[in-house]
């Protein structure tokens, strides 16, 4: 582990908590209660799932390289194509997103030691891993679940069963986890803000965690009861979604994407949180539109609850449900528009430097409006009928999932890495890793777009010849991708060992994780913080501080 | 332009001289966690308020419930609810032996609640796979069975630790509160499914 | 730029932007031939879905790049930028203008759904629809499957799912009906006034047709990208998808649900025929009509073969089909 450049003086022994000066690296390996290190676990191995989750989106790539099923079996690529969806968003977005950086961030930025329970949230980690291998495993015990992501019955209960019911116990272990997880971030940021911060003076990303947890508390529960009822189906003789003795298969589907529509929010509103961050600080300016960065959140939250028959349009859906959704689908633009327009006030008329995480934020900015343009079209009812279950709506997803959750964590890490590990990215190879995965996304998830409306169904292992030359565009596309993450990883790898000294605050941040050393000490600091300034104070004039207080922290 | 803003961190003052004191936010933590189990249940009242919105006949004849036991069962359930308040209410103020005694009898129904429902289980002439309604019927009251018995485990853990001198006093109470909040939640549950399962199919 | 006064500026840009935008919503050409009543309809909302799309996303990117460009920082400044924290007029402007546009969009889609015919599925605002879908005596004995449950069933259902009649049709009693069945990997459509039992779907143009859509083991989506309709195949639920196809020819029915391993090789034909093709398809056909002795006989325990020639005897002979169709190892009884 780095060597920290601890600027500040040597941790006392602090009364009644035995714990060393310093973590070893194996105490990263052991149900560890920092929140830092467990920030740090949920990351590292999200980042390694995200390997394994890429490894087989190439393969289903070079099988899609030509018409025919010849490169795997179409069983294989079914699993491939389930585990690719259920590891990307499980075991790699939300522990991302979620885990990793709401651990890590959640307490250093609300000036609190940690969590509100730390061993929860231990507990809540741990619980991840053997999510992980019972996905593995499946492989091994029966080809690995072969229903999608979503695994509607009764498609579900027919193909390999012992996969497909450790595939549910996987989901229902993250999903705790993220209950688990989500108990902790509302209490913490409720009730451990140090006294002098307001709601209005916490940073945007706890706003974003704020909505986040909201959302899986209230969602991921249904989930699991959609799960538990599939695992009885399949393994203890009940009905509930077999036709043949009464059950209803739509059932699931409203309870599935009960919880996987706002699971979609779930992905991308930390994510939000993060653009808040990291653009102010690049752009040298104050974040414009505190107040309607934050209610927007809580609006995504509130409405993200009321869309998800979105996803159901061609299944049985009453028609007045398919035109309610409609339009309750299409009023998420407003509240996503107005973050957008407002980050792009705050890049107007800053001093933008051009770190890679400023250019990786700047990617989703646009990377994103597209994919939620899409998104739109989507939510008109007549549209969708006709797209539904196509490449459009894949690509729809890979433009909101990768050009949205996968640059922001990029932009997190290029833009925390410092702070987490006390040494600084390398620059020139962060930069290669920007170009190469814009130019990959692009390549890979447009052209999907016109597959989809002029005809090519989504979750095929074969299709129409007429389709090979868009679909071969886009596994040039995708094996750009799969270069783009050699000069990252490498770059993690090294500067972690051997990077340049970071330092407390290299970009000279205003909020409060940057006023510890890097990386923080356990327990963050030796006396607690107090606010002097707001989050995003940029450009005013340091001296105002000691007369006109207003100026420096606007409440 | 104005200069940049100078790198002096944000501490100016000292929050607390000594090392502050961890609040105690179990019980936040417990009801917010609550308030997430109990739309697990939720999803499961929906499944079956779908099938008895659907389907002509609900529950089937084979397979109707029973009532005089189950409305037992749930006055002594919700009854207990009332009597673990009153072991709360004891140790609040410092009465040791008042927690003991309430917790106690308390545990007693709760085990009597699931000697009951097993006993239903046994009598019913029916099983987990008969029908639809059976399933819904199995699942939904096991699963609140189940926590039924974490319940109890959680007052028996309770009545464990109270043995130790001073362990629960008039100050700290955390645990008797959330073996209670929890409690509480459990009834909650079982009322919702009470109306569904044995009230609603009667109309 | 010092030149030109600001507001002339925006004025240009704007012009341009919605020239530009208009231009590429009606030359997108993504979208395949249109072969249904229904398809200009869906089309005309995805341009103009397109046509905003465009304008707002050339306006944030634009933006975006300008920003980048203009504000970047410039060598040794290392001071900030101005601190500005809000602008409540844009901010208002920014939310309303967007509020306006998704509402518009949400009120053209309930006017093209409602042409589409999607108030109407199961007939509830004509007699005619119900009559036909009162249960069709048919060659094969599908009818459990194909037919609303009957009076004693335990389990009956009312709701009917889909497309029904659109604005043009409202009222009429459609022209031609057809049982559809999806199952795992194939289509079977049946003519229950003809008894004629087919693997690809014939149809004249012009005319009013109602699918009666079901599955029969796994979910499947019938979707006909030239006709811009689709509706899942539910097994258990009954889904009705009523079109005028308007140009002659023949176009995919592709299987769009995951039914298994073999689901993208689920796919049909449906053949636009002029009215006087179509008779003949038909005077052939029922000419061809084999008696069914096969009918009472129980399914359950029928292997894959017998299964299928009972359903559709003509896929038996296409020895090719039907070879690969038992390679897919059809497990049809698995859900019994
Ligand atoms: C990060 C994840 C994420 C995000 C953020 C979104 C965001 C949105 N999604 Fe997406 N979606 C997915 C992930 C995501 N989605 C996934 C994984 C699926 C497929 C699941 C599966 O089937 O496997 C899916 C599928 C999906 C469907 C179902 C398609 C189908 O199967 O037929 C629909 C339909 O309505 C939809 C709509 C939307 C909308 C309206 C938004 C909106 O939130 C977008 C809002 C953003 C903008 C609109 C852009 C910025 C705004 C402006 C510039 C303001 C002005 C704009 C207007 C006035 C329009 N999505
Ligand atoms: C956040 C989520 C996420 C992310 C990041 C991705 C990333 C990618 N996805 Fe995926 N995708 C989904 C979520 C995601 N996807 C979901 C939810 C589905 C739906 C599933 C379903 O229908 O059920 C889906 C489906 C899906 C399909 C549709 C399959 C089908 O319908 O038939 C395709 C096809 O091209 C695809 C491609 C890709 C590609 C090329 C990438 C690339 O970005 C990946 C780039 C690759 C890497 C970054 C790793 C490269 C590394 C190596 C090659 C080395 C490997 C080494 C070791 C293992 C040690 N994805
Ligand atoms: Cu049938 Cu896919
Ligand atoms: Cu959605």
């Amino acid at each position: 582990m780095a060597q920290a450049d601890i600027s500040v003086a040597p941790v006392v022994a602090q009364g009644g908590h035995n714990h060393p000066d310093k973590w070893k690296w194996y105490d990263y390996f052991t149900f560890n209660v920092d929140h830092k290190v467990i920030g740090i676990q949920y990351l590292v191995t999200s980042f390694l799932f995200y390997l394994v989750g890429g490894f087989m989106a190439v393969l289903m790539r070079t099988e899609l390289a030509t018409p025919d099923s010849d490169f795997l079996t179409p069983e294989l690529y079914n699993a491939f194509l389930t585990n690719h969806g259920t590891i990307m968003i499980f075991l790699w977005i939300v522990p991302a997103a979620i885990g990793g950086f709401g651990n890590y961030l959640i307490p250093l930025m609300i000036g609190a030691r940690d969590m509100a329970f730390p061993k929860l949230n231990a507990i809540a980690f741990w619980l991840n891993p053997p999510a992980g291998a019972l996905l593995v495993v499946s492989f091994f015990v029966g080809g690995g679940a072969q229903a999608g992501w979503t695994s509607y019955p009764p498609l579900s209960e027919i193909t390999a069963n012992l996969p497909q019911t450790l595939w549910c116990l996987a989901l229902v272990l993250v999903g705790t986890s993220s209950i688990l997880g989500s108990v902790n971030f509302l209490v913490t940021i409720w009730k451990m803000r140090v006294p002098s911060m307001a709601w209005d003076e916490m940073p945007l990303f706890c706003w974003a965690m704020v909505a986040t947890a909201i959302l899986a508390l209230f969602a991921t529960p249904v989930l699991a009861a959609a799960l538990i009822l599939l695992v009885f189906d399949i393994n203890f003789g009940t009905s509930f979604f077999k036709p043949d003795a009464g059950g209803n298969v739509v059932v699931y589907q409203h309870l599935f994407w009960f919880y996987s529509h706002p699971a979609v929010y779930l992905m991308i509103l930390p994510i939000f949180g993060i653009m808040s961050e990291v653009i102010p600080v690049h752009a040298r300016k104050p974040i414009f539109g505190y107040k309607a960065i934050a209610y927007s959140s809580m609006t995504i939250c509130l409405v993200g609850l009321f869309v998800w028959v979105h996803h159901m349009f061609t299944s049985g859906t009453a028609p007045w449900m398919r035109i309610f959704f409609t339009i309750s689908t299409l009023i998420v633009a407003v509240p996503t528009g107005v973050k957008i327009f407002s980050w792009v006030a705050t890049l107007w008329g800053g001093k933008i430097r051009y770190t890679t995480a400023m250019l990786f934020a700047v990617g989703l900015l646009s990377m994103f409006v597209f994919g939620g343009l899409s998104g739109v079209t989507l939510g008109a009812a007549p549209f969708d009928i006709h797209v539904h279950d196509t490449y459009y709506v894949v690509g729809h997803f890979h433009y909101v999932l990768f050009g949205g959750s996968v640059f922001g964590i990029y932009a997190g890490i290029y833009h925390w890495f410092p702070k987490m590990t006390g040494r600084m990215l390398n620059e020139p190879l962060g930069k290669v890793h920007f170009v190469l995965t814009f130019i990959g996304t692009i390549l890979t998830f447009t052209p999907m777009h016109s597959l989809g409306i002029q005809g090519m169904p989504r979750r095929v292992a074969m299709y129409d010849p007429q389709f090979t030359d868009l679909n071969q565009l886009v596994t040039v596309g995708s094996y750009i991708l799969a270069v783009s993450v050699i000069p990252f990883y490498i770059n993690v790898i090294w500067s972690w060992m051997a990077g340049k000294e970071a330092g407390p605050n290299p970009w000279n941040a205003m909020t409060m994780e940057w006023t510890t050393a890097s990386p923080p000490i356990i327990e963050n600091w030796e006396v607690l913080p107090v606010l002097t300034h707001g989050p995003y104070d940029y450009g005013f004039e340091p001296k105002e501080a000691a007369t006109g207080e207003e100026a420096l922290v606007p409440k | 332009m104005q200069g940049t803003v100078d790198s002096t961190p944000v501490v100016t003052g000292h929050e607390l001289a000594t090392h502050e004191e961890h609040q105690d936010l179990r019980l936040l933590g417990l009801i917010t966690f609550l308030c997430s189990e109990f739309l697990m249940f939720a999803g499961f009242f929906a499944v079956f308020l779908v099938f008895w919105g659907s389907k002509a006949e609900w529950p089937p004849k084979e397979t109707e419930v029973e009532l005089l036991l189950p409305a037992v069962n749930t006055f002594i359930l919700v009854s207990s609810s009332l009597v673990i308040n009153l072991g709360t209410k004891a140790i609040k103020n410092n009465d040791l032996a008042g927690l003991r005694k309430w917790f106690g009898i308390t545990a007693a129904m709760g085990a009597v609640f699931l000697v009951g429902q097993v006993y239903e289980y046994m009598n019913l002439g029916y099983g987990l796979k008969t029908n639809l309604f059976s399933n819904c019927f199995y699942l939904m009251t096991g699963f609140h069975g189940a926590h039924v018995f974490i319940g109890l485990m959680l007052i028996l853990g309770v009545l464990w630790r109270s043995r130790r001198a001073n362990h629960y006093n008039d100050i700290t109470h955390t645990g008797p509160e959330m073996a209670e909040i929890y409690w509480h939640f459990v009834d909650i549950v079982w009322i919702v499914l009470f109306t569904l399962i044995y009230l609603l199919t009667l109309i | 730029m010092k030149q030109i006064p600001a507001p002339l500026l925006t004025l240009v840009i704007g012009i341009v932007v919605t020239l530009v935008s208009l231009w590429v919503g009606q030359n997108n050409n993504m979208l395949p031939v249109q072969a249904s009543e229904q398809a200009p309809l869906v089309d005309d909302l995805f341009n103009v879905m397109v046509t905003i799309g465009t304008a707002l996303f050339i306006v944030v990117q634009g933006a975006i790049v300008y920003s980048m460009i203009r504000f970047r920082q410039r060598k040794g400044d290392e001071t900030d930028g101005l601190p500005i924290e809000g602008n409540l007029p844009l901010e208002v402007f920014w939310t309303a203008i967007p509020a306006v546009i998704v509402v518009g969009l949400g009120l053209y889609s309930v006017v093209v759904f409602q042409e589409m015919g999607g108030f109407s599925p199961g007939g509830h605002h004509n007699h005619g629809t119900m009559v036909a879908m009162a249960p069709q005596k048919s060659v094969i004995d599908v009818a459990p499957l194909l037919s609303q449950a009957s009076e004693d069933d335990l389990f009956s259902k009312t709701q009917v799912y889909g497309f029904g009649a659109g604005s043009q049709t409202l009222g009429n009693v459609p022209d031609l009906t057809v049982n559809v069945v999806g199952m795992q990997y194939a289509w079977i459509f049946t003519y229950p006034d003809t008894n004629i039992v087919d693997g690809e779907l014939h149809v004249p143009v012009g005319q009013d047709v109602q699918l009666m859509i079901e599955a029969k083991d796994v979910i499947h989506s019938f979707w006909v990208p030239q006709f811009r309709l689709k509706q899942d195949a539910l097994p258990g639920e009954t889904a009705e998808l009523r079109f005028v196809a308007t140009r002659e020819g023949t176009y995919p029915v592709v299987c769009a649900e995951l039914c298994g391993a073999y689901h993208g090789g689920m796919r049909t034909q449906v053949i636009v025929h002029s009215t006087e093709d179509y008779a003949d398809w038909m005077a052939s056909r029922v000419a061809s009509a084999t008696p069914t002795s096969t009918v009472a006989q129980p399914m359950e325990n029928a292997t894959d073969a017998e299964y299928l020639a009972a359903l559709a005897p003509e896929l038996v002979q296409a020895p090719v089909q039907i070879a690969q169709m038992s390679a897919m190892n059809m497990d049809h009884a698995s859900l019994r």
